[in-house]
């Protein structure tokens, strides 16, 4: 199984450090781990000091996995690069190789991964003819068609519609535990944290605010510290715990 | 998601088979622009004041010995390297523009975006004019010399102002514009106190011309082309990555900031060395990198040589039709580049230009 820690981790952007000291427990893989915090609290921030692309004190280890098999799918920004969402994915495959050919198994895995996120009659169409759904499909498709055992999303639904959004997080969680990658997901949605992940962390600018199961770190009290809003948790008739906004 | 190696997804996917018939259109393609590249070298060099059948010129160029001497030496030590000079010139200019572009996400980007051009006409002015070397040689390579010389200074530059941290592509990209600006000026300076004859040489020479190609001069452009183009393949992925934008090519593990500085380098020395051997050739920049781009996509494997042919291609063409526009005399290349590439340019513009850049 593989797992994530953080230890007095701290991200600078130049001299300005964003934020310090974010120490965690084992992050186990498995399952979907959430990443919690209102707009510029440093979510995105926070994964790029994990992928590496930023500096700072402390330590970011991984267990069973190393960094190369980590993947990281930064927010959409659009492209309008003459490429198709098959030579997209291709591109996301190499990465990092030298072989120009493909061999059968990376086409069958790019084929798998059109087929999973069921994008397959997209797959030649040019990226730029591309809806923003479609886009962060296309996103989604290529972080996760080298099967990488650590991935960190910012926002991966935050474009789809709502079928699709249930449809990616279902995915994502499925890929968590059939792989026992750690996954880590950017997310607004609660109801959605509290359905589909097992893990949450909590951040406000420049500190970690919380981290542990789910059900203990959306609580009112966090929620309301977070951003200012006053909420409750319920059970519905389903059984699921929701979080009712009331008001801020 | 089941696994890859599962034996159902590796019974060869319709996708799969659609991405072979893809690539196999690619390399149609390629070798396509490669066959019209050497039958335009041909017409180029049956072409000239002195007139040859089409198949005389292929019997020298295949069997020299065989071939008579003054058919020998017009084609072998005057037309050829002409010929050469375009193809090497024009692969150069092109491949130059395609990773400027792909660097700077700018589709107008060219070596003469960041005013390597302006500055090479400068530093050869400097020699016709005022006779200054700005490098110690051979008094008849000044004005090539010191065209190398200003263009690399002025690529030196904006090397080191990019590798400031918070450079940003914009950055670039105006700082080109404001050396265009300061070239063109210093150079319109030098223009005013020459004399008639400087004045002329200068004038001409900002014209681009290939008529003082010689086989030295192409291979050293070719050295240049073969030396850079394999570094570029290398990098293929990760300039590919690159359009995606640097934020998701970044995620992708692309050291972004590196490579855009070692293109840089690259793309200085492709646009340094024929400028200062052919003068300023407009146009190839940006034309061969958007014909490769319609015809081959952004995939820098298909993309890369693409750019090279088509580059290669256009140059050889204009070297043609600079011969039969006016029979008798050769119009100088850099003005025909222009007068053709303008309008082909605004085809590509207003055919294409809402789908992709």
């Amino acid at each position: 199984m593989v797992s994530l820690k953080l230890s007095s981790v701290e991200a600078r952007y130049g001299r300005k450090q964003v934020f310090g000291e974010v120490t965690t427990p084992e992050i186990h893989g498995g399952c979907l781990t959430a990443l919690i915090g209102p707009n510029a609290a440093g979510k995105s921030t926070l994964f790029r000091r994990i992928a590496g692309q930023l500096g700072g004190g402390g330590a970011v280890s991984f267990a069973g996995a190393g960094r190369e098999d980590l993947r990281y799918m930064p927010q959409d920004s659009g492209t309008s690069a003459a490429l198709s969402v098959y030579e997209a994915i291709v591109l996301a495959l190499k990465q990092g190789q030298g072989g120009w050919r493909l061999d059968r198994a990376e086409l069958a895995a790019i084929d798998l991964v059109l087929r999973t996120l069921k994008i397959e009659p997209l797959a030649f169409t040019q990226l730029a003819e591309l809806s923003g759904g479609q886009r962060q499909l296309v996103s989604i498709a290529q972080t996760l068609v080298s099967r990488p055992r650590l991935v960190l999303m910012d926002e991966p639904t935050s474009a789809l519609d709502l079928y699709r959004q249930f449809e990616v997080l279902e995915l994502l969680r499925d890929y968590a535990r059939d792989t026992g990658a750690v996954v880590i997901l950017a997310l607004h949605d609660l109801n959605q944290v509290l359905r589909y992940c097992d893990y949450a962390l909590a951040i406000s600018p420049g500190r970690l605010e919380a981290v542990g199961p789910t059900v203990e770190v959306v609580q009112p009290g966090l929620i309301h510290r977070l951003y200012g809003i006053r909420a409750r948790l319920e059970t519905c008739s389903r059984g699921y715990r929701m979080m009712i906004v009331d008001g801020h | 998601m089941t696994s890859a190696s599962d034996p159902v997804s590796l019974a060869a996917p319709a996708t799969a088979h659609h991405y072979a018939r893809l690539v196999l259109r690619r390399v149609t393609l390629l070798a396509a622009l490669g066959v019209l590249l050497a039958l335009s070298v041909a017409v180029d060099v049956s072409l000239g004041p002195a007139r040859y059948a089409l198949g005389d010129v292929f019997r020298t160029i295949l069997f020299p010995a065989q071939a008579d001497l003054q058919m020998r030496v017009v084609v072998w030590d005057i037309r050829m390297p002409m010929a050469l000079m375009a193809v090497t010139v024009g692969g150069c200019l092109s491949l130059a523009g395609a990773q400027m572009q792909t660097i700077l996400a700018n589709p107008l980007a060219s070596p003469f975006t960041l005013g390597l051009s302006a500055a090479a006409s400068f530093g050869a002015a400097l020699a016709m004019v005022l006779g200054v070397a700005l490098v110690p040689g051979a008094l008849m390579l000044m004005v090539p010399l010191n065209a190398f010389a200003m263009a690399m200074a002025t690529a030196f530059l904006i090397y080191g102002l990019s590798s400031m941290r918070g450079v940003t592509t914009e950055t670039i990209i105006l700082l080109g514009i404001a050396l265009v600006f300061t070239f063109n000026a210093a150079l319109a300076l030098l223009e005013y106190f020459a004399s008639e004859q400087a004045l002329a040489a200068v004038v001409f020479w900002t014209m681009g011309s290939l008529t003082k190609a010689t086989w030295t001069k192409v291979a050293v452009t070719a050295a240049i082309l073969l030396i850079c183009t394999p570094l570029f393949a290398r990098r293929a992925w990760a300039l590919t990555a690159i359009r995606m934008g640097e934020t998701r090519a970044a995620a992708m593990g692309v050291p972004v900031r590196r490579l855009r500085l070692e293109t840089l380098l690259l793309v200085s020395l492709l646009a340094a060395v024929p400028v200062s051997f052919v003068g300023t050739i407009g146009f190839i920049g940006i034309v061969g990198p958007h014909l490769a781009r319609l015809l081959l996509g952004e995939d820098q494997r298909f993309f890369l040589p693409g750019s090279i042919l088509s580059g290669a291609l256009i140059l050889s063409a204009t070297s043609v039709l600079s011969k039969v526009l006016l029979p008798g005399a050769v119009l100088p290349i850099g003005v025909i580049t222009a007068l053709v590439g303008v309008p082909f340019f605004a085809i590509l513009i207003f055919t294409h230009g809402r789908r992709k850049w």
